[in-house]
C-alpha cells in the first residue's frame, strides 16, 4: 500500500469491501484476526467452493476414525458469519479476479466489486496420472466429502489400499483400519513419511501400525488401478506385476497449492502464488494466505506456519502495517491416537552435525536429536514424544545445550529435574488444581478463558487468565494446557525472534546492536530510528530501551527518570499500601553502633511501623510515606543499599577467617570490596553476590549470581545461581588465588551481563541461552578481554552518583512532595 | 520540607471548582504529581509527551495502588502495584481488566495547569 491510498482511505468514510476466496481455515483465521484488529474497517463478502461453513481440516482424521463427529470440528458456524455481518457465498467458485476493474467473478457470472481481495485457495490433492485414477471408489483425501465417502465404503467394502505413506496417508489408513477395514499402505520410497523421519524411525512406526493390522508395501510403484465388473475401482497392479485386491483406493500422495485462480488472474506464481513479508501478491490489493502460497520459496501445509501468516495478513489490512512474516520452523505430529511421532528440523544430519540417539526397539521408542554447535537443529521421536515442544522450542530460540548434553535425551524432566510436573499430564489433572501459583489461576479458569476467548498463544493466556505471567514457573503446564485445547493451532511462543514488545518488531538484541553501531543516545532518538510503531513506547520496552542506552553509553546518556518504574525513579521499594522500604547500604553484612543508632532514632521520628531484618544481611524500615523520604535519607545519613533496583543488591558474606574457627579465606572484608567496588551498578535484572570462607558455603554461595566460596588455594568463583522461584545453583566458572583477580574476574562477568543480557534477564537465564563455555571464553580464556571488560565496568560505576544524597534537596526532591493548593 | 497539612473543610459544603496547581512544568512530561485535596483526597495529575494534562483519583480501580507512581505512555498510565493499564481520558481500565478511576476535569490555562475539584 502506497502512503497516497492510505491517506486517501483515512479520507474515505464508506467500509472497504474486501473479498476472501476460500472460506478455509487460512483464510478465515485472517478474517477471525482482522475483525479483532479492525471490525468497523471492511465489508467482507467470502467465497466458498465447499458448502459448509469453516471446519477444522486436520481434524479430519478424528472425524475418519470415528473419535469426532463433524459438527464439533466446525470452527464457525453459520450464525458467526451473520453475527459480523460478513456475506458467506458457499458452493460458489471464483473463477477470475478481474483486476483492471477489480471485481471479482463468480462461477455462476456475477460481479462483485473490491477494494481488497484475500485468496485463501488452499491447495488440491495430486493425483498421479495412472491408468484407472479417476474410477468409482478412487478418491483424495481433502475435504469432509472424502471422509464422508471412506467412512461410507467402510461399510460397504472391506479392502482399502491407501496409496501415499506419508503424514495425510497414514493418518487415513488408520482412520479405514478403525472402521474395519483391511488396509494396505503403498509407497513408493524406501520408508514411510520419508520427509519427516530417518529409516529407523519410520522402521518403528511401521512395525506399530503393523501391530495395528495395517500391511505396508514401501518401495512400490503402482502402474495401474484395475475396474471390477461394476466399473468401481477392484484391485491395485504394482510395476513388478502382482496385484492386490481394492475396494476403495485412497490417493494420499501430496498436494499442490490450488494456484488455477491466481494464475488465471495475471498474478505471478512459481509453485505457489508468490507474496512479499506482508502477504501481498504482485497486486498490492491482492492477499494470499495459507497452503496456495510460495513465501521466500516455501509454501508450507501445516496449520502452524499458516496462521502466523493469518496475523500478519490481518495486521496489513487492518492498515496497521508493522507485522512482517520471515518464515516458519516447522514441527510435524502425526495425529494416529497412541502412535506417538514427532519430527522437526534436519532430522537426518547434514554434514557438520552430530546425532545423539536413544533406540530402544522392544520398548519401541526411538529419540534421535541432531546438534549442530550444541545447538538442536532437528530431531525425531518415536514412541515418547512428551519432550517434542521442548526440544522445538529450543531449537526454534537456538538455544545452547551444552550443559545437560550428556543428559539431553531423557528429557525436560532429566534436564531440569526442579521442573518436573511441569508437563503433559497436566490435562489429566482436575479444574479445580492450582496451575499458576502467583497469581492464583487454577486449571479450570484456563481452559475456559482459552475456549470462549479462542485464545491461541501464550501471551493471549497471560493476558486474559494472567496465568505464567508472573515467575513463568508454570509455563509448561499452560503450555501443555493451550496445546491440548487448540492442537495444531497452538504456536509456542518465545520465538527464536521475539521482539521488546508490541510497539516494536525489533529484538532485544537487535535494539542493542543499533544503539551501539549508530551511537543513539535518547529514547527518542532510538525510536525514531528504529521505526517505533508507538509514540512514546510503554511500560516494558521504556525501561528496557532506558537501560540499554545507560549501560552502552554510560558518560554520554541521559538517565529518563519518567522510563523507570516507580521503585528506581523514587530510590524505594513501593509496598502494597502504598508506602515505601528504606533499606541502607551494610556493605558486606557489617554496620556499626552509631549506625545502628541512627536507625533507631529515624524509625521513631517518622514513626516508622516496622524494621526488620532482611535476608540480605540489611536493616529494612517499612511503611515510609513517600514525602517523608528525602528526609528519612538524610537524617540516616547512610548510602541507598539498592534494595529496589535492578542493580547490585546485597553481598551476603559470613565472618571468615577473622573469627571463624574454619575459616580459611577473609571473606567479610572481600565481601565488603566486592560491594564497594560495583555498587551504583545498574543491570539487566537485580544482582547477588555472596562471599563465603571456607567451603562449609555460610553465605550460601552456591544461590548467587556470583558466588565466592573460600577454599586453602584462594577463592572458587561460581556464577549464574538464584535463590528465586527456581532455585538454581551457581556453576564455577573458575578458582583464582588473590582477591584481585576475585575482583577483576567477577566485574568482567558483570559487565559481560550488563553489555549482552537482555533487559529483565537474570544472570542465570542469560547463562543458559548463551552456554556457560561462552561465558568461560570471554571471562577466563580472554585474559585482555576480561580486563576490558572490568576496566568498562569499573568506568561507568564510577560516574554513578549517590541516589539518596543527590535526591535531598534541588529538582531531584520536587517528586516527592504533593501539591496542596 | 515541613509540610503540615490541615483538613479543615466539610467535604460536602466544598463546591467543585478549578483549582490551579501550579505552571506546566511542576509536572515532567510523562509524568505525574498528586494534588493533596481536602475534599477527594489525593488526586494524580498528569502530563503525556504531547503537554495535555489529565487527572485521575490516585487509587488503581484493582487494588488502589498510586496512580501517580506508574509510567504515562501515550495517553495511558501503567500502575505500579500490578502493571493495569488506566486510560488518562476516560480512567478505564484497557481490556482484559475491568475498573475505572474516577476522574477529574483538567487543562492548561495561560500555561497553568487547572484541575476541577
Amino acid at each position: 500500500m502506497t502512503m497516497d491510498t492510505r491517506t486517501a482511505e483515512h479520507v474515505q468514510q464508506a467500509r472497504l469491501r474486501l473479498v476472501v476466496v476460500g472460506n478455509g481455515m487460512a483464510g478465515m483465521r485472517t478474517v477471525e484476526e482482522l475483525l479483532q484488529l479492525a471490525p468497523e474497517r471492511y465489508d467482507i463478502t467470502v467465497f466458498g467452493a465447499e458448502p459448509h461453513p469453516n471446519y477444522n481440516r486436520i481434524l479430519l482424521s478424528p472425524v475418519l476414525a470415528g473419535e469426532k463427529s463433524f459438527d464439533e470440528i466446525v470452527i464457525n458456524g453459520l450464525d458467526w458469519y451473520a453475527t459480523h455481518g460478513i456475506k458467506l457465498h458457499l458452493n460458489r467458485t471464483v473463477v477470475k479476479i478481474d483486476r483492471a476493474r477489480r471485481v471479482v467473478i463468480a462461477d455462476d457470472g456475477s460481479a462483485h466489486a473490491y477494494d481488497r481481495v484475500l485468496v485463501a485457495t488452499g491447495s488440491t490433492p495430486f493425483v498421479p496420472p495412472i491408468p484407472g485414477h479417476n474410477l468409482p471408489g478412487v478418491l483424495a483425501y481433502r475435504a469432509i466429502e472424502d471422509t464422508d465417502a471412506m467412512i461410507e465404503a467402510a461399510r460397504r467394502y472391506r479392502h482399502a489400499v491407501v496409496i501415499g505413506g506419508g503424514l495425510l496417508g497414514l493418518e487415513a489408513a488408520n482412520g479405514l483400519k478403525q472402521r474395519g477395514m483391511d488396509v494396505t499402505v503403498v509407497h513408493l520410497a524406501d520408508w514411510l513419511m520419508e520427509r519427516q523421519l530417518d529409516d529407523v524411525a519410520a522402521g518403528l512406526l511401521q512395525q506399530t501400525l503393523e501391530s495395528r493390522g495395517i500391511a505396508f508395501r514401501t518401495r512400490c510403484q503402482t502402474s495401474a488401478l484395475v475396474a471390477g465388473e461394476s466399473g468401481r475401482v477392484a484391485a491395485v497392479r504394482f510395476a513388478d506385476g502382482e496385484t492386490i485386491p481394492a475396494d476403495l483406493v485412497v490417493m494420499a500422495v501430496g498436494i499442490r497449492p490450488h494456484t488455477a485462480l491466481a494464475e488465471a488472474s495475471g498474478l505471478a506464481c512459481h509453485r505457489g502464488i508468490l507474496v512479499s513479508d506482508t502477504m501481498q501478491t504482485y497486486d498490492p490489493r491482492i492477499y494470499a494466505v495459507g497452503e496456495c502460497v510460495s513465501h521466500r520459496g516455501i509454501a508450507y501445509g501445516l496449520v502452524a506456519p499458516l496462521y502466523e501468516q493469518a496475523r500478519v495478513c490481518a495486521n496489513h489490512l487492518a492498515a496497521l502495517g508493522y507485522g512482517r512474516y520471515a518464515g516458519s520452523v516447522t514441527s510435524t505430529k502425526l495425529k494416529v491416537t497412541g502412535v506417538d511421532v514427532f519430527s522437526a528440523g534436519d532430522h537426518l544430519g547434514a554434514a557438520g552435525t552430530e546425532t545423539i540417539v536413544l533406540h530402544d526397539a522392544k520398548g519401541s521408542v526411538y529419540k534421535k536429536l541432531v546438534l549442530k554447535d550444541d545447538r538442536i537443529v532437528g530431531g525425531v521421536l518415536v514412541g515418547d514424544t512428551a519432550d517434542g515442544g521442548w526440544y522445538f522450542q529450543m531449537l526454534r530460540e537456538q538455544q545452547s545445550v551444552a550443559q545437560w548434553r550428556h543428559r539431553l535425551l531423557l528429557g525436560r524432566a532429566g534436564c531440569m529435574p526442579e521442573a518436573a510436573g511441569a508437563g503433559s499430564d497436566v490435562t489429566a489433572l482436575p479444574d479445580t488444581t492450582e496451575i499458576c501459583g502467583c497469581n492464583g489461576v487454577c486449571k479450570g479458569m484456563i481452559v475456559k478463558t482459552i475456549a470462549e476467548r479462542k485464545l491461541a498463544t501464550l501471551d493471549d493466556v497471560r493476558k486474559y487468565t494472567k496465568a505464567s505471567s508472573s515467575c513463568g514457573s508454570c509455563m509448561g503446564q499452560v503450555e501443555a494446557l493451550l496445546a491440548a485445547a487448540v492442537g495444531g493451532a497452538y504456536k509456542p511462543a518465545n520465538a527464536a525472534r521475539k521482539p521488546v514488545c508490541a510497539c516494536t518488531e525489533h529484538t532485544h538484541e537487535e535494539v542493542r546492536a543499533t544503539i551501539r553501531e549508530q551511537k543513539l543516545l535518547s529514547i527518542p532518538e532510538t525510536m525514531e530510528f528504529l521505526d517505533w510503531k508507538t509514540p512514546d513506547g510503554c511500560p516494558t520496552c521504556r525501561p528496557a530501551l532506558n537501560y540499554y542506552l545507560l549501560s552502552t553509553w554510560p558518560h554520554e546518556v541521559m538517565d529518563d527518570p519518567q522510563s523507570r518504574i516507580v521503585n528506581e525513579r523514587v530510590h524505594a521499594n513501593i509496598q502494597k499500601d502504598g508506602t515505601y522500604s528504606v533499606i541502607p547500604r551494610m556493605y558486606g553484612g557489617t554496620t556499626t553502633p552509631d549506625q545502628l543508632r541512627r536507625i533507631a532514632d529515624v524509625a521513631d521520628k517518622y514513626k516508622i511501623p516496622a524494621v526488620k531484618v532482611t535476608g540480605g544481611q540489611r536493616i529494612d524500615l517499612l511503611g515510609v510515606k513517600k514525602e517523608d523520604l528525602p528526609r528519612v535519607w538524610a537524617d540516616l545519613d547512610m548510602p541507598s543499599g539498592y534494595a529496589y533496583a535492578k542493580a547490585l543488591r546485597t553481598v551476603k558474606t559470613c565472618v571468615g577467617s577473622e573469627w571463624c574457627r574454619f575459616g580459611v579465606q577473609d571473606s567479610t572484608n572481600l565481601g565488603i570490596d566486592l560491594e564497594h567496588a560495583f555498587d551504583r551498578m545498574w543491570t539487566p535484572h537485580k544482582v547477588k553476590l555472596a562471599v563465603s570462607g571456607c567451603p562449609r558455603n555460610c553465605a550460601e554461595s552456591g544461590i548467587k549470581d556470583v558466588g565466592i566460596i573460600g577454599v586453602e588455594s584462594g577463592w572458587e568463583i561460581h556464577v549464574a545461581g538464584n535463590g528465586g522461584i527456581r532455585t538454581e545453583v551457581a556453576q564455577l566458572l573458575c578458582k583464582v588465588k588473590t582477591r584481585d583477580e576475585v575482583l577483576e574476574y567477577a566485574g568482567a562477568f558483570l559487565q559481560l551481563y550488563r553489555e549482552e543480557a537482555r533487559y529483565l534477564d537474570r544472570t542465570v537465564h542469560w547463562v543458559k541461552r548463551v552456554g556457560l563455555d561462552y561465558v568461560k571464553l570471554r571471562v577466563v580464556d580472554d585474559a585482555p578481554g576480561r580486563r576490558a571488560l572490568h576496566a568498562r565496568l569499573l568506568d561507568a560505576v564510577s560516574r554513578q552518583q549517590e541516589p539518596w544524597a543527590e535526591r535531598q534537596q534541588g529538582e531531584g526532591a520536587r517528586e516527592f512532595a504533593p501539591i496542596v493548593p | 520540607m515541613s509540610a503540615v497539612v490541615i483538613h479543615v473543610h466539610d467535604a460536602s459544603a466544598v463546591r467543585e471548582a478549578w483549582v490551579d496547581i501550579g505552571p506546566l512544568d511542576v509536572i515532567a512530561r510523562r509524568g505525574s504529581r498528586v494534588v493533596r485535596s481536602p475534599r477527594h483526597g489525593d488526586v494524580a495529575v498528569f502530563r503525556t509527551a504531547d503537554d495535555r494534562v489529565f487527572a485521575l483519583l490516585d487509587r488503581c480501580p484493582h487494588k488502589g495502588g498510586p496512580l501517580s507512581q506508574g509510567i504515562v505512555f501515550g495517553d495511558k498510565v501503567a500502575c505500579p502495584l500490578h502493571g493495569w493499564t488506566i486510560g488518562l481520558a476516560d480512567g478505564e481500565a484497557g481490556a482484559p481488566d475491568h475498573g475505572c478511576a474516577p476522574r477529574f476535569e483538567a487543562r492548561v490555562e495561560a500555561g497553568r495547569v487547572m484541575v476541577k475539584l
